[in-house]
């Protein structure tokens, strides 16, 4: 199409309408006031370890409030949070650890108070052949061992290794097991269930998750090692809800069903330590 | 609007006084002029806000990071590694592809450019069910004590796996565009096939091939989904630029600027040696068919 390619004006006009269009449409995304649409629908950011226990409640909380429905996202904690301090659009944020929920807090995303819901201890998982024959954790130092743990940057990830250091100290560990440990590290994933599904295919031979990243079904494929109780790690999940929620009423209900008893409760079912006071 | 030169004529038309041309002649016309203009506003726009997200200091600042130094190395090595593999292996399957018919050579066909459908975490998956320590051949690779998930080599095979189709897909047509009777010449000079292959047909079809190997470097390069999945996520083995990315965007919004900004300038420096290859555009078998003339 040589004449239109060649008259000038009509390509500095078409360039001019197309920056004037794309700055309207991205002006249009960004400003415009989320609709309310008659169903509610309550977007939820979860820590990946809240995804049996939150998509349990999420069904009892969309039967208990008709018109409401809830849509899960769930990643590693850190992640959520970088999508959050990008802008991203979610009503409640329920991550693994204090620090994300801080980092929200400090790009303004968080409505008031935090609040503490949940604590979940750590596990020492091995696929159920075992074939490193890891018999209890100070074998985790043994040359050879392929551990799979989260990110430095992820909740699991930062409390495994707090986890590892406070093994030290226990029987057959000793000083420099650590850091052994870390060097039979072969992948760092970037949320808990992705060490849960390496260690389940059997192609890790140890993982450090949740407990209550062991659910029933999961019992079949891996094996957890006994953690002192006096040694191991507790996270703690707090929930907010956001500032800027676009379902403000049903976003304070869901902060409070998870609080709540009947949350507590699905909470406790699915391994984890309920904190909240039951109201 | 069927032949050419009707298209040509509502093209003019639309710069012309409305009077002549009908409403669709005219929103057909304006459209042609709006798309490449939208189009490269809709690239260009991201690339220009990677590069003034990074102050050209800070670049040269945090290039000794050893987070963004290991990656560069680690994907160098891989990527170089994994175009070697694609090369040496996809010359002789695109030779059969473009000289041989029948129902293998469609299957073989299928076979080896079905990476380039398949989305990436699929074939990672599907990478650890063939070649992990419980998959169906990585088990018996376990016999012999080699396990390949969570090593250099697994990244290497996940990125050649993605990158073998464009290469194929280039020399294929490359090859086909080759003169038969250039062959036929050489056999009847005395010449033994694979003798054709290397001093007849290779250099006729290099600018295929070279912009192939580009083609297939930078999808090379770029690969993450099957790596991750495959291979996983360690700095210094496994963890190659596009992982280090995708880590570093959730904690370290700099360094993630950065390593984008060097993916950017090694892929388009990759598209400049793709042009200067095939001589004048990006896709190998118009310009050996053109070489040929």
């Amino acid at each position: 199409m040589p004449r239109v390619l060649g008259s000038r004006w009509l390509w500095l006009a078409a360039t001019v309408v197309a920056a004037a269009a794309l700055l309207a449409a991205i002006d249009l995304f960004a400003e415009a006031p989320a609709p309310r649409p008659a169903p509610v629908t309550l977007t939820v950011f979860a820590a990946a370890s809240l995804t049996d226990a939150f998509g349990e409640m999420a069904h009892r909380f969309e039967t208990a409030h008709p018109g409401v429905k809830v849509r899960l996202s769930f990643a590693g904690s850190q992640q959520l949070a970088a999508q959050l301090a990008q802008g991203a659009r979610a009503d409640v944020f329920a991550p693994a650890d204090r620090r994300w929920m801080d980092d929200a807090r400090a790009h303004g995303r968080v409505d008031g108070e935090p609040r503490a819901f949940a604590r979940n201890a750590l596990a020492v998982i091995v696929p159920a052949a075992n074939p490193a024959r890891i018999g209890r954790i100070a074998d985790l130092s043994r040359p050879g061992v392929k551990l799979v743990l989260c990110a430095v940057s992820v909740p699991a990830g930062r409390h495994a290794r707090e986890l590892l250091a406070r093994l030290e100290a226990a029987p057959g560990c000793g000083p420099g097991w650590v850091a052994r440990v870390l060097a039979n590290v072969v992948s760092e994933e970037d949320n808990v269930r992705g060490v849960v599904g390496k260690v389940q295919l059997g192609e890790a031979d140890a993982g450090i998750v949740y407990r209550s990243d062991v659910t029933v079904p999961l019992r079949r494929a891996v094996r957890a090692l006994d953690v002192p109780d006096s040694l191991n790690v507790l996270a703690e999940y707090p929930i907010a809800v956001m500032a800027d929620a676009a379902a403000m009423g049903a976003a304070h209900a869901f902060a409070d069903y998870v609080c709540g008893a009947e949350g507590q409760a699905t909470l406790e079912r699915h391994g984890f330590q309920p904190v909240a006071r039951v109201p | 609007m069927t032949a050419a030169g009707h298209r040509h004529g509502a093209a003019a038309r639309a710069v012309a006084p409305p009077a002549h041309g009908t409403p669709s002649d005219i929103l057909g016309g304006t459209w042609f002029v709006l798309a490449p203009v939208l189009l490269t506003l809709i690239i260009g726009l991201p690339m220009l806000a990677l590069l003034t997200r990074v102050p050209p200091g800070a670049l040269l600042a945090r290039l000794g990071d050893a987070v963004v130094r290991e990656a560069l190395a680690l994907s160098l090595v891989t990527g170089l590694g994994a175009t070697a593999i694609v090369v040496a292996l996809g010359l002789p399957v695109a030779w059969w592809l473009a000289t041989r018919r029948g129902v293998a050579m469609r299957a073989l066909e299928v076979v080896v450019l079905l990476p380039m459908v398949l989305p990436p975490t699929v074939a990672g998956f599907a990478l650890l069910m063939a070649f992990g320590r419980a998959g169906l051949a990585g088990r018996v690779f376990a016999l012999a004590g080699v396990t390949l998930p969570f090593t250099t080599a697994a990244a290497v095979l996940a990125q050649a796996f993605m990158a073998a189709p464009f290469f194929i897909l280039a020399a294929r047509a490359g090859f086909a565009a080759v003169d038969p009777r250039l062959l036929d010449a050489a056999a009847s000079l005395g010449a033994s096939e694979l003798g054709v292959f290397t001093r007849v047909v290779l250099p006729l079809s290099r600018r295929a091939l070279l912009a192939g190997a580009a083609m297939s470097a930078a999808r090379a390069l770029g690969e993450f989904g099957a790596t991750i999945t495959f291979a996983g996520n360690l700095r210094g083995v496994t963890q190659t630029m596009p992982l280090a990315v995708y880590e570093a965007m959730q904690s370290d919004l700099d360094t993630a600027a950065l390593l984008s900004v060097l993916l950017l300038v090694m892929s388009v420096l990759l598209l400049a040696g793709l042009g200067a290859a095939s001589g004048l555009t990006a896709l190998g078998g118009g310009d050996a068919r053109r070489g040929r003339r």
